[in-house]
């Protein structure tokens, strides 16, 4: 589908597109009530509840109020109601904002100021420095001469550095004044969500040009939401306006994400409603047998002879009222209250605040912290979430000259200091390519410093380290470049600038010395791409060398290299250039073959190395979490040796003879099923062995195993416990995401950039750092910390009592449900199976809603153990992810407890409350009381540890029951009038009610206590040393390190330079087609060079 | 439970330490989750003590309930059998629903025991469901409170109104009040029966109204239980008020009165009563209980029974878990923790 805009042209495209109205609404004022509660009763329990709300209304077969399932039901839609509308009025609130925010329009020629609303495609748009953009505009003119402007994209794509956009070359040079009455139209396609592609063409009509085609680019837009920044002004025309922008449309309200407590609690009730069914039905048969057989000779009930003709259906429906309670109404209510103070523990937790920059941790999805416990696979980012993502220049080596070797720092060097003041041209040379290959802008603040806004931290750091080096990149105005050399300023004009790609691997620019007006090619990349292309003679064993040296230490390195161009050279090229940028068709592959025509005979100046330094507690936290039973993937865009050397020092693979590293690779499909084959193989044999075995795949590789052996590499991926995924792209990340999902997994997804907000996304819980790559993978994740470290803390600690938590309250309010459902089905035996509720409506809607939902409320505060043996004993995760505290059986236990429970209340109550005593009130109160009782005890004896607010809670329940009642009981009007009095005064009363206490509970403990100490679980046992005082310690070491990884591997920090080789060599031994594959000119040349010595470009490739 | 107090100042050192005073402190503690906790631990101690105590405890407290419920003095009498004529044996129903037939009948009660007054007088209906749905509701409270103004009285169908006027009394409970009446007669002298009172006082004060008279009540085409005196208001028809009092289970035991006067042992009580009632078409019984009572009520040894076998059964589980404790002790927190997936699995 492709669009075609008419610029300036008042009527035409009004109808056609959408006007710029930003609507995030999911309701309207009409629509709120009917949408929402049709949303509501999508859900399978509120459909449930509402028919027994509406059988209830039926007096002839309702055994108790129906205002006893209204209330409740009718106080749970209100409140999840309002807390929607409260979202969508917000959301409502914003956009008002936005759309009425006024922007400058061309209207009938004459600029004026509309609403952001009323912008059509196809209006002139003006935008001042500082100001929003409203819709995506094509620019046409800016204040800067060449056409250059300059924005910020963070609310795009989070990243906070500034971008340069240009206006077409069709634009170039149109006055000031004309740029009102402009006419022409822009081809591009419909509006799709992709912020990074804009291809299209525009035509200008007289008089502006001839009838020439221009071609578009996403450089030649700016987006909604983009700030416009140290430019005056700019113009643009508008080519998708409203929703149809391409953030509008990658915009959207992701998926509730459901957690496998959920699930399992969802599987639990449908087992429930089954039962339910089946005693429904059962009852229900007995019942109109009895009514047949008995009822109709008992002359005092006066049964019709004839009924209706649904009279057997009545018992039935009044027992499925009856039961009804069975599958507890307040459970959901419970659950989402809990689960809220689970997402607020975590934003209030101060150990998880980062102290660098005073971020808390916070959870942006409430729903789903039980997950966290559960989490099976780990999949992280490399750059940025186990690194700091702040790159800092170390050393370099400059035409076969180390330096920094021994200090660890190229800056403080003092041969380089010396060889710079001296004015070695090499190094001088060196320096250049470091201040001016690159695309930063640098920006003089107020007070004189100068500021540079780099898209790319390395550039950052090689321009940063240039100007310590006293090559000072000052200015940069449209297209010369000012440099500061030893107080003297050389000017260079930059003709092109050959970008950056992932394919290319390096970027160049051309430039021209002002001075003496010759024409240089300068270029940075990775060493495999410049390698190919240095000229014949050149010795380049010092530069792999280097290169392999500093790959050793984890730096990432790039090489400079430097060739002067001959004028004509130049001219023709600059020809074939500019034809390949306006190809509509495979631009950016032409545009790459153009490039490689130029980048050649490079003559290599030098290697830089830049280090980016692991966080903080990365080690540590990767071992605890691995101890803990999850499984770590590394997926990064990152090369392979940088990413092996990294996942070493972060423990995230053991080196020889403890690990071993497979990988599997290949560039067709029968290298890489071979490969594979291989790789599964030795995986299956080492399967038992407590060896730490970890696969390696590159990009390629994994793109062809993913489509043609998905089964084999899925098999690969269930019997691996780590995985290194190197050059992969955003895609792939997902991709990997989606098929561990369809192994069942739970996947925890960690990222910081924007290439991994689809893994984010994805995966069951995306966690987001708040790094520096900007705050796009954080807002998209479900929870967003500080630093990779708080991991630990956010698995073992909230994670995991979430899940004891949610998995002791929803099978609690399981059983007391089903207690007195018990009781009332008991009682049914003795009341003739005609469906007569024990308990009046007042007590069974209070024992739901109040009696029995508040203690169990506080157990949130519950601890099994404290966490400090938790992070001792992070094995003990296990019982999470295996889910042993919710599962069927467990349930099966909550499930006797509650039919033994109802047993020992009936049978004691109806025999102690027998003959002259049997009076209908006074009987439901003592099996009320008994029920109440059994409750206080129950959750005491389940709880681990108590707080005041669990005695008050717990004790003051059961008081409250009391008060209550005596309440009710001194209202004449009510059905219990003098009971609760009648009854507290009797002396059976009370030895009825220590009966059922002494009787329910007796057993429970005894049970509890033999388990406990003769067939302890794992958390018991960490309970009682925990408890116990002095044992713990001898635990810590008594316990058998699972996979305690050595720790030869030193971090990152560069203070022994030792080649490791020996350490690392064994690693691919099992990968003997590693080889070095250079030149050939397919887009996926990258994928195939294993070279050892190839090193990063990583953050550029993060682009891809 | 042996508690532990674990405080927050066992954690280790926070890495920022904020400080809060006073009652924010608590909160602050909430939000952290380090409020102090106690960690209840189940130790043989602990459990083995708890058992011992409770079985102290139930014991003696089954053995003075057994012991309160045998001191009561209970004669129990079934009836409905008995004063059925002979040449009605084979067809009761027939003799209970004519009325022509003479329904009073003699039954002779030796007392076992002495019996001191109060001696309460019950009539215990077997196999009668008063807890029946369509039965337990068929009433109107606030008719019964406040008379004829509650004319709104769906829930009495069908004894809500008989010959196009409403009934006072409705509903079945009311239509199917116990008639049989009982006079006791020792040796020469009828045995002075109390019958006032037998009511819970607050039933008769705000449950039933005192201006409130039978109307229409029992004029139907079908007749059910007793009949009222329509000149005495409600909140005195107190064998209504009794009957009103629905029985939880199927079989209960209904104050009939009381006899204010001792019983010697050996005395021979005749007792004159109207078999009234029909019971014979559903096959449900009827008796007649004298009985004295005790702090505990009437006489039943289930509770006893109950204490002493709960109480017995946790002397032994504290035998047993000595026993256990004592071969099978087990060092706490020492064992061998081993974290494979298979050992935690199995």
């Amino acid at each position: 589908m492709k669009r075609y805009v008419c610029i300036n042209d008042d009527e035409s495209s009004h109808d056609l597109y959408c006007d710029n109205r930003i609507s995030n609404r999911k309701y309207t004022l009409l629509n709120f009530l009917p949408k929402n509660l049709w949303e509501q009763f999508s859900r399978f329990m509120n459909q449930y509840f509402l028919l027994i709300a509406c059988l209830q209304l039926w007096p002839l077969i309702t055994p108790v109020n129906p205002a006893s399932t209204w209330g409740p039901l009718i106080f749970i839609f209100a409140v999840s109601a309002t807390k929607e509308a409260w979202d969508d009025y917000n959301r409502y609130l914003s956009d008002k904002k936005a759309n009425e925010k006024e922007v400058w329009v061309v209207r009938q020629g004459i600029r004026k100021l509309v609403q952001a609303q009323d912008v059509h495609v196809g209006n002139i748009v003006w935008i001042r420095e500082n100001d929003e953009v409203p819709c995506d505009l094509v620019l046409i003119g800016t204040s800067d001469p060449q056409g250059v402007c300059y924005i910020e994209t963070a609310a795009l794509d989070g990243e906070t550095d500034l971008k340069t956009r240009v206006i077409p070359s069709a634009c170039v040079g149109i006055d000031y004044e004309l740029l009102h009455k402009i006419k022409g139209v822009i081809e591009c396609p419909s509006a799709d969500k992709d912020i990074r592609r804009f291809d299209g063409n525009v035509r200008l009509f007289p008089p502006f040009l001839d009838n020439d085609v221009c071609p578009l680019t996403i450089k030649n837009t700016i987006l909604q939401s983009c700030y416009l920044r140290n430019t005056e002004w700019a113009c643009g025309v508008a080519v998708y306006t409203g929703n149809e922008t391409k953030l509008g449309m990658s915009r959207g309200i992701p998926e509730p994400k459901l957690t496998a407590m959920d699930a399992m609690i969802d599987k639990l009730t449908g087992a429930i409603f089954v039962f339910q069914i089946v005693v429904v039905i059962v009852l229900g048969i007995a019942g109109n047998v009895w009514k047949d057989t008995e009822a109709r000779k008992q002359w005092y009930v006066e049964y019709p002879k004839e009924g209706p003709w649904f009279e057997l259906l009545v018992i039935p429906l009044r027992f499925e009222l009856l039961c009804s309670i069975m599958i507890p109404i307040s459970i959901k209510v419970s659950l989402d209250l809990v689960k809220s103070l689970y997402a607020k523990f975590i934003d209030w937790d101060n150990q998880m605040i980062d102290q660098e920059s005073g971020t808390p941790a916070h959870a942006t999805n409430t729903a789903i912290s039980e997950d966290l416990g559960q989490v099976e696979y780990i999949l992280t980012d490399k750059t940025g979430t186990l690194t700091e993502n702040k790159m800092i220049f170390r050393r370099c080596c400059i035409n076969g000259v180390f330096y920094g070797n021994e200090s660890g720092d190229a800056l403080k060097d003092v041969e380089l200091l010396d060889a710079v003041s001296s004015g070695s041209p090499d190094v001088i040379r060196f320096l250049t390519v470091m201040a001016i290959c690159n695309t930063v802008i640098p920006i003089r603040s107020k007070s004189g410093d100068i500021l540079y806004k780099a898209q790319s931290q390395d550039e950052d750091a090689l321009v940063r380290a240039a100007a310590r080096l006293h090559m000072i990149f000052v200015n940069k105005n449209a297209n010369i470049l000012e440099i500061k050399f030893n107080a003297s300023t050389i000017q260079y004009e930059v003709l092109e600038t050959l970008e950056f790609t992932s394919d290319r691997k390096r970027m160049s620019v051309v430039v021209k010395d002002c001075q003496n007006g010759k024409i240089f090619l300068l270029t940075k990349g990775a060493d495999e791409s410049i390698l190919p292309h240095a000229c014949a003679g050149q010795q380049t064993r010092a530069v792999i060398e280097a290169v392999e040296h500093y790959a050793q230490l984890g730096l990432r390195t790039l090489c400079l290299a430097w060739r002067e161009l001959r004028e004509d050279e130049y001219r023709e090229w600059s020809l074939l250039f500019k034809e390949a940028s306006s190809t509509l068709v495979d631009r950016e592959w032409r545009i790459a073959d153009v490039c490689q025509r130029l980048e050649h005979d490079l003559e290599i100046l030098g290697v830089t190395a830049i280090e980016d330094r692991l966080q903080d507690g990365v080690p540590e936290t990767i071992e605890t979490l691995r101890k803990a039973g999850i499984n770590f993937w590394m997926l990064t865009g990152d090369k392979q040796n940088t990413a092996i050397q990294i996942a070493l020092s972060c423990n995230f693979i053991s080196p020889e003879p403890k690990g071993q590293l497979l990988s599997i690779d290949g560039k067709t499909k029968d290298e890489v099923r071979t490969s594979l084959e291989r790789v599964l193989l030795t995986m299956r044999i080492t399967v038992s062995e407590p060896k730490d075995v970890a696969f390696v795949v590159d990009g390629w590789a994994l793109e062809i195993a993913l489509t043609y052996y998905r089964k084999a590499f899925t098999e690969l991926a269930i019997l691996s416990r780590t995985a290194i995924c190197c050059r992969v792209t955003p895609s792939q990340k997902a991709q990997l995401v989606e098929l561990l999902r369809s192994c069942d997994y739970r996947i925890l997804a960690i990222g910081d950039g924007g290439n991994d907000v689809r893994m984010i996304q994805q995966a069951d819980i995306g966690v987001g750092i708040s790094g520096r790559e900007g705050l796009q993978a954080a807002r998209a994740a479900d929870y967003s910390i500080g630093k990779f470290r708080f991991l630990k803390r956010l698995i073992l600690v909230h994670g995991r009592y979430s899940y004891n938590r949610t998995a002791f309250l929803s099978q609690y309010s399981f059983y007391k449900s089903l207690l007195i459902c018990f009781i009332q089905i008991f009682f049914s035996f003795i009341s003739g199976v005609s469906g007569t509720s024990l308990f009046n409506s007042v007590s069974l809607m209070a024992y739901n809603v109040f009696y029995t939902s508040i203690p169990v409320l506080v157990s949130v505060l519950d601890k099994d153990l404290s966490e400090e043996t938790v992070m001792q004993h992070p094995q003990i995760l296990f019982y999470c992810q295996a889910g042993r505290l919710l599962n069927p059986s467990t349930f099966a236990g909550w499930f006797g407890r509650s039919l033994f429970h109802a047993i020992v209340v009936f049978v004691i109550s109806i025999h102690a409350y027998a003959y002259e005593k049997s009076e209908m009130e006074e009987v439901s109160m003592v099996a009320l009381s008994g029920c109440i009782w059994l409750q206080a005890f129950v959750v005491t004896l389940e709880t681990n540890s108590i707080t005041i607010l669990q005695y008050i809670a717990i004790w003051g329940n059961l008081v409250a029951f009391y008060v209550i009642n005596w309440i009710f009981s001194a209202l004449p009007s009510s059905g219990m009038y003098t009971i609760m009095f009648r009854l507290c005064r009797q002396p059976s009363y009370w030895t009825t009610v220590f009966l059922i206490v002494g009787a329910g509970m007796g057993p429970i403990l005894a049970l509890k206590y033999f388990r406990y100490t003769y067939r302890p679980s794992k958390i018991n046992i960490l309970q009682q040393a925990e408890r116990m005082g002095g044992p713990i310690l001898s635990i810590g070491s008594i316990e058998p390190q699972a996979r305690s990884l050595e720790k030869d591997v030193s971090p990152l920090s560069i203070t022994q330079p030792k080649n490791r080789n020996p350490v690392f060599e064994p690693l691919l031994s099992d990968s003997p087609n590693t080889r070095r594959s250079f030149g050939s000119g397919t887009p996926f040349d990258f994928f195939q060079s294993q070279s050892r010595l190839s090193l990063s470009y990583t953050r550029n490739c993060k682009n891809n | 439970m042996e508690m532990e107090r674990a405080s927050t100042s066992a954690a280790p050192v926070r890495p920022r330490e904020v400080p809060i005073e006073g009652k924010s402190n608590v909160f602050h503690q909430f939000k952290q989750q380090q409020l102090p906790a106690c960690k209840p631990i189940l130790t043989p101690a602990w459990v083995i003590t708890t058992y011992l105590f409770m079985g102290a405890f139930f014991i003696p407290v089954g053995l003075v309930t057994v012991r309160s419920s045998r001191s009561v003095v209970e004669l129990v009498d079934r009836y409905d059998i008995k004063c059925v004529p002979d040449a009605f044996k084979s067809d009761k129903l027939r003799y209970i629903k004519d009325s022509s037939i003479p329904k009073n009948c003699s039954l002779f009660l030796k007392v076992y025991k002495h019996m001191k007054a109060p001696i309460y007088i019950y009539y215990q209906l077997d196999n009668y469901y008063q807890n029946h749905r369509r039965y337990v509701k068929n009433r109107n409270d606030q008719q019964l409170l406040h008379g004829l103004k509650y004319n709104d009285s769906s829930s009495c169908k069908p004894e809500q109104s008989s010959n196009g006027l409403p009934v006072v009394p409705c509903g079945l409970i009311a239509w199917s009040l116990f008639n049989d009446t009982y006079k006791f007669i020792r040796g020469r002298s009828e045995l002075k029966v109390n019958r006032k009172n037998i009511a819970w006082k607050s039933d008769r004060d705000h449950k039933f109204g005192k201006h409130v008279y039978p109307f229409n009540f029992q004029n139907g085409t079908l007749i059910g239980g007793g009949r009222l005196d329509p000149s005495i208001p409600l909140s005195d028809q107190e064998d209504l008020i009794v009957w009103m009092r629905t029985a939880a289970l199927p079989s209960f035991r209904k104050l009939y009165g009381r006899i204010e006067e001792d019983l010697d042992a050996d005395d021979v009580i005749v007792v004159k009563l109207m078999n009234n009632y029909n019971t014979y078409s559903f096959g449900g019984k009827k008796k007649l209980v004298l009985s004295t009572s005790s702090w505990l009520g009437g006489k039943n040894d289930f509770i006893g029974a109950a204490y002493i076998v709960v109480g017995s059964v946790c002397l032994l589980v504290a035998i047993v878990f000595i026993l256990l404790h004592i071969k099978c002790s087990r060092p706490y927190g020492e064992m061998h923790l081993s974290w494979n997936k298979k050992a935690i699995s199995s």
